[in-house]
């Protein structure tokens, strides 16, 4: 189990996370969500000591983790290419990965990196940036630690090539079930992944929980502008939009038990819950 | 198709209807093994956990046994109970909507049968 407590980091006068708490327990697939700038990377730089927090606490199994080398064999994140020297060959540094974590798996990499097509002899340096990310992921699932930490996995991928990689995640993952961290903006294609979602938003976590449970406490309602304002009263939705004189809005909260007449309730969607919550963190500004 | 222009209802619930046409068309015959969890896992793009609920609704509903270390199988007249099942809800299902949109558009339930008996072979 690795756990967060009250972890906060900033650069200069940016304050990039503050009080973030989490726990991450035994096996599941995880997803960090949050836009552009929110904190997802800083976090995951921290969980694997490549920063520092300015306060709080990591444990992994109840034992501090800082900086220390028997925690950090537990994790692998997702590396970044600047950590290879430039004329070096795929081939190569996937064996040098293999030296670096002994549950590393030289068939398995070789078998990936041949379904999406990766060039074992080329330059990692004259990779293009969605073989780039291939090479990434082609190491992080082929490293087998009990925790395993996805940055944006699927930068530059095309769409053949995202699908590819959401099924040798999935076919990883059952075979060798742990505990995985995927940070991504593009929640529609997460969704149906994971088990467990993490909200970031401008440093801080805005929700997390299971995403059968954060979704059953969330819904949108549409119809016409006058009835939805009727049924609305005083509550204020989290977002809402108006086509004409179509209004939809996101409410928290348990969906009613029947559909009052003339409108419509539908589930929000994990996407359609974020940008709702954005919309209203926007809105205290 | 999996989780296309089905948005509306959970992915466990549309795991459970996969599974039930393939034993319904014969895909997956009676005695004969389902895909596993990961098979459904990768195959559809979901969770594990979340196949394992769709799998298990039809665990409960006894279509579908686990054996020990080997995997799921259909249970034995599992097509037949589901055929059973989906004629029991046809005329709710299919039947009711289409006399209301038939109604709808001015057809008689005259009209409608013709159709019916004409297969569709002009609209």
């Amino acid at each position: 189990m690795m756990q967060l407590v009250n972890i906060s980091k900033s650069f200069g006068r940016v304050q990039a996370l503050s009080g973030v708490s989490l726990t991450l327990e035994g096996t599941g697939i995880y997803g960090l969500l949050g836009n552009n700038g929110a904190g997802k990377t800083t976090l995951l730089n921290i969980l694997t000591s490549r920063i520092f927090p300015d306060g709080g606490s990591l444990t992994l199994d109840g034992q501090p983790m800082l900086d220390r080398d028997e925690a950090l064999s537990q994790i692998f994140m997702m590396g970044e290419l600047n950590l290879y020297p430039e004329d070096m060959r795929v081939r190569r540094a996937l064996e040098i990965t293999g030296y670096m974590y002994p549950r590393f798996r030289m068939e398995e990499a070789l078998a990936l990196g041949e379904r999406f097509g990766l060039n074992l002899k080329s330059r990692i340096t004259a990779l293009s940036t969605g073989y780039r990310s291939i090479f990434r992921i082609v190491t992080a699932l082929s490293v087998h630690t009990p925790y395993l930490l996805l940055d944006e996995p699927v930068l530059g991928l095309d769409a053949r090539h995202r699908d590819l990689f959401y099924k040798l995640l999935l076919e990883s993952y059952g075979n060798d079930p742990r505990c995985i961290l995927l940070s991504t903006h593009l929640i529609q294609e997460a969704e149906p992944l994971i088990e467990e979602a993490v909200i970031l938003q401008a440093g801080r976590i805005l929700r997390q929980g299971s995403v059968e449970k954060l979704l059953s406490g969330a819904y949108q309602l549409s119809g016409p502008a006058g009835l939805v304002d009727n049924f609305l009263g005083s509550r204020k939705p989290l977002a809402q939009t108006s086509l004409g004189g179509l209004k939809t809005v996101y409410l928290e909260g348990a969906r009613p038990q029947s559909c009052p007449a003339g409108l419509e309730i539908s589930p929000a969607g994990l996407q359609g819950y974020f940008i709702a919550l954005m919309e209203e963190e926007e809105s205290k500004c | 198709m999996f989780g296309s222009n089905d948005g509306e209802r959970p992915l466990f619930l549309q795991v459970e209807t996969l599974l039930e046409e393939a034993i319904l068309s014969g895909a997956y015959p009676e005695e004969g093994q389902i895909p596993s969890i990961t098979e459904l896992s990768v195959s559809c793009k979901i969770n594990p956990a979340t196949a394992l609920k769709g799998v298990n609704l039809l665990v409960e509903r006894g279509l579908v046994y686990k054996k020990r270390g080997l995997g799921m199988f259909v249970a034995p007249g599992a097509r037949e109970r589901l055929q059973e099942e989906r004629r029991r809800q046809f005329f709710a299902g299919y039947i009711q909507p289409l006399l209301a949109e038939a109604e709808k558009l001015g057809f008689t339930r005259e009209m409608v049968a013709k159709m019916i008996w004409e297969g569709g072979d002009e609209a």
